[in-house]
């Protein structure tokens, strides 16, 4: 299947009041056509800062992508023209936001927000386009969708606002959809039903996606690949099977046995990773789980290691086996 | 929305009703009479003012009577004749020949015998009206482009600049500006002429000018200008600082994902929200701009009615302070009406029922 994007050593850095911070610390990734690919980790490991700097979201000054490629079929987005950009943001590439809440403008209605799109990339007057936004709405199931045209954000509910918000992104046809943890702001109930409907979706209309989320469950179901990102950097790479049947990394087997397993002892009690996540304000020149991990060596504390090959396709930053706790 | 303005207009009467009744009592408890000179009057003669203008009654009488001057409609039988400043009133309206209804008797002045309360709102405030709107509109035409330009150069040489004038704006009174202006203006380059106002009664609805031409404007400039510039400059921080923030919501991220162009993000999506608190002062500074010309009136030499708001209150001419009191009130509480009829086209977060 033909390559989408191709992510290379894409670094991005804050500037602060109290130094440099370094969000994301050379990431590689892979997006194939009609893929799925979760991002999984902590608050402030760098998930949506590495989307954001893909597309050029990142709000700059303080932020700023100080290396790497982002190659979205062969042509690198972090090179482009503001004007080749912008036809790409919600052309070809569109993102669905965490708060269904705030991510829309209170003073627009909900055609003139959904329709938006269509009138900037594919040159369609209102008619047309609020024509094509109603059908886009009837397919990520609002009643009565064209009655609602004239809406406010406010006057839907939550899990309305982010089916919205889906109908918006998806109206260009995109070739590949950013959710940046879409399902946080909602109820449980909710949630699988946003799941579910990104699913139809995905399987309808075939664009390929990036899903990003700290819930360990909600991906599961829906992710073909699986990257674990912590401190700015993936740390453990696998397709879904293999990283949930097989993590290698210390991180990934902490965030998994913090999860209830009904598949196997329902007794159990949840283990937590003591301590937080790192703000790293410096290239680390140790591994940057190594403060919280009760797998660390010496090796650990000296260098950072790089992804090593753990299995077929898998991929772990991790100087340590974790079955013979030995190193690999 | 109809009955919720109907709603606002009876609360609007109680409220010029309670300030009617404050400012009343407040200016009958200060000491001092309207005929205190600083070589006194004989007793006599005091007396006979205090009987002419009623002043002899005891207040709740007083007070009273001059409520049903202003707030009660009369009914008179012939055409009023307008002879006596103690039968003037505001609105004469004829139903027939024989049948008018007349409204707001605002009563005589005690500076001049042949002058009511009315004369002043007919002749002066209108040209108060004119500066006061003209202040208006320069502070919004100046303020709002600088406060946008600033927010969206953040820390650039334009924000420091636009700030810089902000500032200035601020912290310059008229006292200052007005002179300054005069002096560059009207006597050094002689552009403008120095002092006076372009236009006289009669005024189209009772406060447009009937002139417009630049025998008008020469006149209106500076001064207009001079007012204005101060409250220009608060528009200028606070559309600024509105700006700063709407442009980091997260609906403003949404906008450039759908590959809006940028400057339809700033025009079609920040710009509606981020005017919502402006329109906020703009109804007070409407009311202050118009009735707070006392300075620039008197430095531009405009024969406007700001000096009475200032020498009534020391002359203890009772009526002249009620009538502008009053209309500061009516100023105030119509503008906050307006901006709140704004509001709701502005946000439709709002509705009002």
């Amino acid at each position: 299947m033909a390559e989408l994007l191709k992510v290379r050593g894409l670094e991005t850095q804050f500037r602060t009041r109290e130094g440099v911070v370094h969000a994301v610390n050379g990431v590689d990734f892979n997006l194939v056509e009609g893929e799925t690919l979760g991002i999984v980790g902590e608050s402030g490991c760098g998930k949506s800062v590495t989307v954001m700097s893909m597309l050029r979201l990142i709000p700059s000054p303080p932020g700023k992508v100080v290396a790497g490629e982002a190659l979205y079929q062969g042509k690198d987005l972090l090179k482009m023209s503001d004007e080749e950009i912008r036809h790409i943001r919600g052309a070809q590439i569109s993102m669905i936001f965490q708060d269904p809440m705030t991510s829309f403008n209170p003073v627009l209605t909900i055609g003139r927000q959904v329709a938006e799109p269509l009138e900037i990339h594919q040159g369609m007057n209102r008619h047309q386009a609020y024509d094509r936004a109603t059908e886009m709405l009837e397919l990520v199931g609002i009643p009565k969708a064209k009655d609602r045209l004239g809406d406010y954000p406010h006057q839907f509910s939550g899990g309305m606002r982010q089916r919205v918000m889906i109908a918006m992104s998806l109206v260009c046809n995109p070739s590949v959809l950013i959710a940046d943890e879409p399902t946080t702001a909602l109820d449980v109930t909710i949630q699988a039903q946003i799941v579910e409907l990104a699913k139809d979706l995905r399987d309808k209309l075939g664009m390929a996606m990036i899903w990003i989320t700290h819930d360990l469950g909600v991906i599961a179901g829906l992710a073909d690949r699986m990257a674990v990102m912590y401190g700015g950097f993936i740390i453990e790479t696998a397709p879904v099977k293999s990283l949930y049947g097989n993590p290698s990394h210390p991180y990934t087997l902490g965030l998994l046995n913090s999860l209830p397993r009904v598949d196997k002892d329902i007794n159990r009690r949840l283990e937590s990773i003591e301590g937080l996540p790192p703000i790293l304000m410096e290239t680390p020149h140790s591994c940057p789980f190594a403060p919280r991990c009760t797998y660390v060596k010496e090796r650990c504390l000296v260098e950072n290691p790089p992804l090593l090959e753990a299995g077929p396709d898998h991929y772990t930053a991790c100087w340590v086996d974790l079955e013979t706790r030995s190193y690999r | 929305m109809g009955r919720y303005i109907i709603r606002r207009i009876l609360y609007m009467l109680v409220v010029i009703l309670v300030v009617s009744f404050i400012t009343f009592g407040l200016m009958h408890s200060v000491p001092g009479g309207p005929f205190d000179k600083e070589k006194s009057l004989p007793a006599e003669i005091i007396a006979n003012l205090e009987k002419r203008y009623h002043l002899d009654q005891p207040l709740w009488k007083q007070y009273l009577s001059y409520l049903n001057d202003v707030f009660v409609p009369h009914i008179a039988h012939e055409k009023p004749k307008g002879l006596d400043v103690a039968d003037d009133y505001l609105i004469d309206i004829k139903i027939t020949d024989t049948f008018w209804i007349r409204w707001m008797n605002f009563g005589p002045t005690f500076s001049s015998r042949s002058r009511s309360v009315n004369d002043i709102f007919r002749q002066q405030l209108p040209v108060s009206v004119q500066l006061g709107t003209l202040a208006l509109i320069i502070a919004i035409i100046i303020g709002v482009p600088l406060g946008i330009i600033s927010a969206l150069k953040q820390n650039t040489i334009y924000d420091y600049l636009g700030m810089s004038i902000a500032i200035f704006g601020v912290s310059v009174p008229v006292i200052v500006l007005g002179p300054l202006m005069i002096w560059i203006f009207g006597v050094t380059l002689k552009w403008l002429p120095p002092t006076g106002w372009g236009s006289k009664p009669p005024y189209i609805f009772g406060f447009l000018p009937t002139n417009l031409g630049w025998d008008y404007w020469k006149y209106a400039l500076m001064p207009s200008v001079a007012l204005g510039l101060g409250s220009s400059a608060i528009l200028a921080r606070l559309t600024r600082a509105s700006l700063l923030q709407v442009i980091r919501e997260d609906y403003i991220r949404t906008a450039r994902a759908k590959g809006v162009k940028e400057r339809n993000v700033i025009v079609g999506h920040a710009l509606k929200n981020s005017l919502i608190p402006v329109v906020t002062i703009l109804g007070p500074m409407m009311a202050g701009l118009v009735t707070g010309t006392f300075v620039t009136e008197l430095t531009f030499g405009i024969p406007g009615m700001g000096k009475y708001f200032v020498t009534s209150i020391t002359n203890r001419d009772y009526p002249v302070i009620m009538g502008t009191i009053l209309l500061y009130a009516v100023f105030l509480v119509v503008a906050n009406l307006l901006v709140d009829i704004m509001y709701a086209y502005l946000d439709p977060r709002i509705r009002y029922d």
